[in-house]
């Protein structure tokens, strides 16, 4: 399962950044660039899985005394914690960013931005 | 038991993909909110697939968050900037690439 | 025409790469160093039975406390953007009626999602749950109050009040960790108590609280600034 789950993962990464390279509107790029962020965190937990295997959480059914052998890897989950979070503070600044610009120009389209070039 | 797990990670996975697919590649008129209720629906199928994968922290996180509040960002931004789809494509004419 | 087959060229490239990884990825039998260490000592140190809060809040603490200072500064940003430049008299946008169903449903469901935030992230030590997702369950009844009423200003300086002092709060735990346990956001500051309580693992349940409401806050005010920009 972890197999299937990290293909999925390496799939949305490479289909968010093809519509990063191909798309126009600059809408369209915020939308494929938080598609490819939900890949990276899918590929970062299918890391962390252990077949047979439950969720770090000790209670009735996982005691402290035999939590060694019944669970999975906590440590990739942390760090999916940290990165969802930053992820979407990223898409709210780049949204901000995209609005400001249209105010600017009166248009989304990215071939249009032409002051930077040389 | 196993074989159920394995089956509905399967079935997530495909419907994951297809709903990747259609966000990046739907095109028309009407064509930003689909892209976006699209992506919204990646993040939905991902945090069930995290419950899957034996995370139940990630999963409430990726919901709330990740498919929640960043598909209302979009569509709050969107909403502001309306009147402009229209304009842009009259410009543009049929410049597609 | 030519810049498509060399981003597909390019992508190709990379999913190769991708493809080597995933086919010499053996997925291991037992658990690797660190998470054993985790997995014996927390019930024993820490006293918390979420053994992924226990990473976030006390073994990692240091990454949170940034992370918590990243969300700070894209909601500081977003709201100086936003601001410049901001003509001085607003047109009155025609909206349309707000559907019955919604002011009322509103008033019956604002306070219980905001109870729900509240509830996960209490008991982040004890079940699934924890700040962050409290926080934006909290954002998310400030976003129905939203929908519910487009004209409604929320008051800015209530919103930074409250995160401000959060994470003053946040800091000054962590510094009192070092000067009364030995050790940079040390839970131990409060006693342990008994496994599986609701007030137990020393300063966790704290620390948590003080981080869902300034990620609430922060994700509250992000929507304030966006929903007060103007048609263009």
């Amino acid at each position: 399962m972890a197999y299937i789950a990290m293909a999925t993962g390496f799939l949305l990464i490479l289909i968010g950044f093809y519509g990063a390279l191909t798309n126009r509107n600059l809408l369209r790029m915020i939308v494929a660039f938080t598609i490819a962020d939900s890949g990276i965190n899918i590929v970062i937990i299918a890391i962390g899985y252990m077949h047979g295997r439950t969720a770090p959480i000790l209670d009735a059914v996982v005691p402290a005394a035999e939590a060694l052998n019944r669970i999975i890897d906590p440590v990739p989950q942390a760090l999916v914690l940290t990165a969802i979070v930053i992820g979407v503070g990223v898409t709210a600044l780049m949204l901000a960013f995209a609005y400001k610009l249209y105010e600017r120009k009166g248009t989304l389209d990215i071939a249009k931005f032409t002051e930077l070039k040389w | 038991m196993s074989v159920l797990m394995l089956a509905m990670a399967v079935v997530l996975c495909i419907a994951i993909l297809v709903a990747a697919i259609v966000s990046i590649q739907v095109k028309g008129d009407k064509s930003m909110p689909i892209a976006i209720l699209a992506a919204g629906l990646v993040s939905l199928l991902a945090s069930v697939l995290f419950l899957i994968l034996a995370s139940p922290d990630v999963a409430m996180t990726e919901a709330a968050i990740g498919g929640g509040l960043s598909t209302f960002l979009f569509f709050f931004v969107l909403a502001r900037m309306r009147s402009g789809e229209q304009t842009e494509r009259e410009h543009s004419g049929v410049n597609h690439d | 025409m030519i810049k498509r087959i060399i981003a597909l060229a390019l992508l190709i490239g990379v999913g190769l790469i991708f493809t080597t990884l995933m086919v010499t990825y053996e997925p291991d039998a037992n658990l690797n160093l660190t998470a054993r260490y985790y997995a014996e000592h927390t019930a024993s140190d820490v006293g918390s039975a979420n053994i992924v809060t226990a990473i976030v809040v006390t073994y990692r603490g240091l990454d949170t406390l940034g992370e918590v200072t990243v969300l700070f500064l894209a909601s500081s940003i977003i709201g100086l953007v936003l601001s410049l430049g901001k003509k001085q008299n607003k047109t009155l946008r025609n909206l349309v009626p707000v559907g019955e169903l919604l002011t009322t449903g509103n008033l019956y469901l604002a306070p219980i999602i905001m109870l729900l935030g509240v509830y996960v992230f209490v008991n982040g030590h004890l079940t699934p749950g924890g700040g962050f997702q409290g926080g934006a369950i909290i954002a998310s009844s400030m976003l129905l109050l939203l929908l519910a009423d487009p004209l409604k200003q929320f008051s800015h300086t209530l919103i930074s009040l409250v995160e401000s002092l959060s994470g003053f709060v946040y800091v000054a735990l962590g510094v009192l960790g070092i000067v009364l346990a030995g050790s940079f956001l040390d839970n131990r500051i409060l006693p342990l108590g008994h496994f599986g309580d609701l007030i137990s693992a020393g300063a966790i349940p704290l620390i948590y609280s003080l981080i869902g409401l300034k990620v609430g806050a922060e994700f509250s005010s992000m929507l304030a600034n966006l929903s007060e920009m103007e048609d263009l």
